[in-house]
């Protein structure tokens, strides 16, 4: 008989982070959300040029649950939320799990705004003192949180501009090597307003047609969600996937089938907004753990 | 050949024709974007360390080392001669490439020579070597700042804290992982 005590020792933070996962489901049916859940195992996700999904029997497990809840909103449910596991092949590091936790909210005749004042809710809600305190700093949570641009986080910590960036196929790469580490780390912050190139699913900014209506939440260095004004129209919304197929073709990468009934009911989709969160870094900024490995019971080494 | 999802700590990869080895990992990825890989790398013949990101699509080759049991014969102004027993090839590696384990090194003693084709390039020398203390003062009853110990300098140059009754002269074991003094050798 030998006790696992590495799996002993997490006892604290697996309870913390059932708290955790209980205070979020109370947040949003207060506000009036509906929980659903939706199969784990589908024929088709939405085909990303950067995200592989793992293969289960002639089908596929999640890498989101995003098709399924925008096919309820089509359906006349107005605000939406899930807590389930997603699943992305060869996503493995300090803050990778190639099956992880993730929550989502969608809200009907909302843009992605109205997501921005959520993520501020949310983490006043489970934080009782409006703090975090993460790898050694005090992170102020007080609304409103700042928000920066795409193209001023170039300007601002990157060597090249954001249009430089994209020509080059550098984008990603300054992203995570120049900006992120840059990023002020007392408070949260959305990062706005993303080139249309680098959105599949986000709508159009009517004020400005080079970037689209999506954004990402920044903790303490970490990614934590990302949000977007849903795309609705059926038409660009085909076209979008086909690019992102032909892209993934022209990398080598094996090619997925379309998601019809999804393109099929799209065009009775109001005006919508969508967020995507990961619980497990969630865990890791409310628990202060160096590594996602410590935010769940056991992470896939350890089975 | 190596591809994005062989990298791994400790791995030798060969990059602009000389070994290097990844002394940290870690995969990281825009939730949307690019997986990236981001490698701090040593390179084994200089041992200059360095950051490279690598995106997934990039191939690396291995670098294949091998490891040969040598005797260490002698120092000259080319470096430090080791001899292959079996068939008489030295090999010399400099004092740069050997660090601090040149200190640890006694004539005749036998050592694993990592080997990138005829250069080599590292030592794997046994836990514990005997060397002789060389200098060190007495030391001063009543001297409680440095608790029992005093700094003492060995044969080969190497200075390490010693037990206060260890005398000029006294043979005693170090270990080469740490460095550290281990015990009194008796004779």
């Amino acid at each position: 008989m030998v006790k696992n005590w590495q799996l002993a020792r997490k006892r604290t933070t697996l309870e913390k982070r059932a708290r955790i996962v209980q205070a979020i489901r109370a947040f949003f049916i207060e506000r009036d959300f509906l929980e659903v859940e939706t199969p784990q195992r589908i024929p088709a996700n939405a085909p990303e040029l950067n995200i592989d999904a793992m293969a289960s029997g002639d089908w596929f497990l999640q890498t989101s649950p995003e098709l399924a809840m925008k096919r309820l909103l089509a359906a006349g449910y107005e605000r939406l939320f899930q807590i389930c596991h997603c699943w992305r092949d060869g996503e493995r590091g300090r803050l990778h799990l190639p099956e992880y936790s993730m929550l989502e909210w969608y809200r009907a005749d909302c843009d992605y705004h109205s997501l921005m004042t959520d993520c501020e809710e949310l983490f006043q809600a489970l934080a009782s003192d409006g703090r975090l305190c993460f790898q050694g700093k005090s992170i102020d949570l007080s609304p409103p949180w700042p928000r920066l641009t795409v193209t001023e986080a170039f300007n601002r910590y990157a060597p090249l501009s954001v249009e430089a960036a994209l020509r080059q196929d550098r984008f990603d790469e300054l992203i995570v090597t120049a900006i992120e580490p840059q990023l002020p780390k007392d408070r949260p912050l959305f990062l706005t307003e993303y080139p249309i190139s680098q959105a599949a699913l986000a709508r159009q900014k009517p004020t400005d047609p080079n970037v689209a209506e999506r954004f990402e939440l920044y903790i303490g260095g970490m990614e934590l969600a990302n949000a977007f004004s849903e795309l609705i129209d059926p038409v660009e919304q085909r076209q979008r996937f086909l690019k992102e197929e032909a892209q993934r073709r022209s990398a080598g990468k094996p090619a997925y089938p379309v998601a019809e009934p999804f393109l099929q009911e799209l065009a009775t989709m109001p005006e919508s907004a969508g967020i995507a969160l990961g619980i497990d870094r969630l865990i890791m900024l409310f628990c202060n753990l160096d590594k996602i490995d410590d935010s769940v019971a056991l992470p896939p080494e350890n089975l | 050949m190596y591809s994005c999802s062989d990298l791994k700590k400790g791995l030798k990869i060969l990059i602009d024709g000389e070994p290097h080895v990844i002394a940290n990992y870690d995969f990281t990825k825009p939730g949307k974007g690019q997986a990236l890989y981001k490698c701090k790398l040593r390179n084994m013949i200089t041992g200059s360390l360095f950051d490279r990101t690598y995106r997934s699509g990039e191939s690396f080759e291995p670098a294949s080392l091998e490891e040969r049991s040598m005797q260490y014969l002698y120092q000259d102004e080319s470096g430090y001669v080791f001899m292959d027993q079996k068939n008489y090839e030295q090999v010399v590696l400099s004092e740069a490439t050997l660090g601090d384990d040149k200190y640890f090194l006694v004539d005749n003693m036998e050592v694993e020579i990592l080997m990138y084709g005829e250069i080599g390039i590292g030592i794997s020398l046994p836990n514990f070597v005997n060397l002789r203390v060389a200098q060190s003062d007495p030391w001063v009853k009543g001297d409680t700042a440095s608790g029992n110990n005093k700094p003492a300098t060995l044969e080969t140059g190497y200075t390490l804290q010693v037990p206060s009754f260890v005398e000029e002269g006294t043979l005693i074991q170090v270990d080469t992982r740490t460095g550290e003094y281990s015990t009194r050798v008796k004779e």
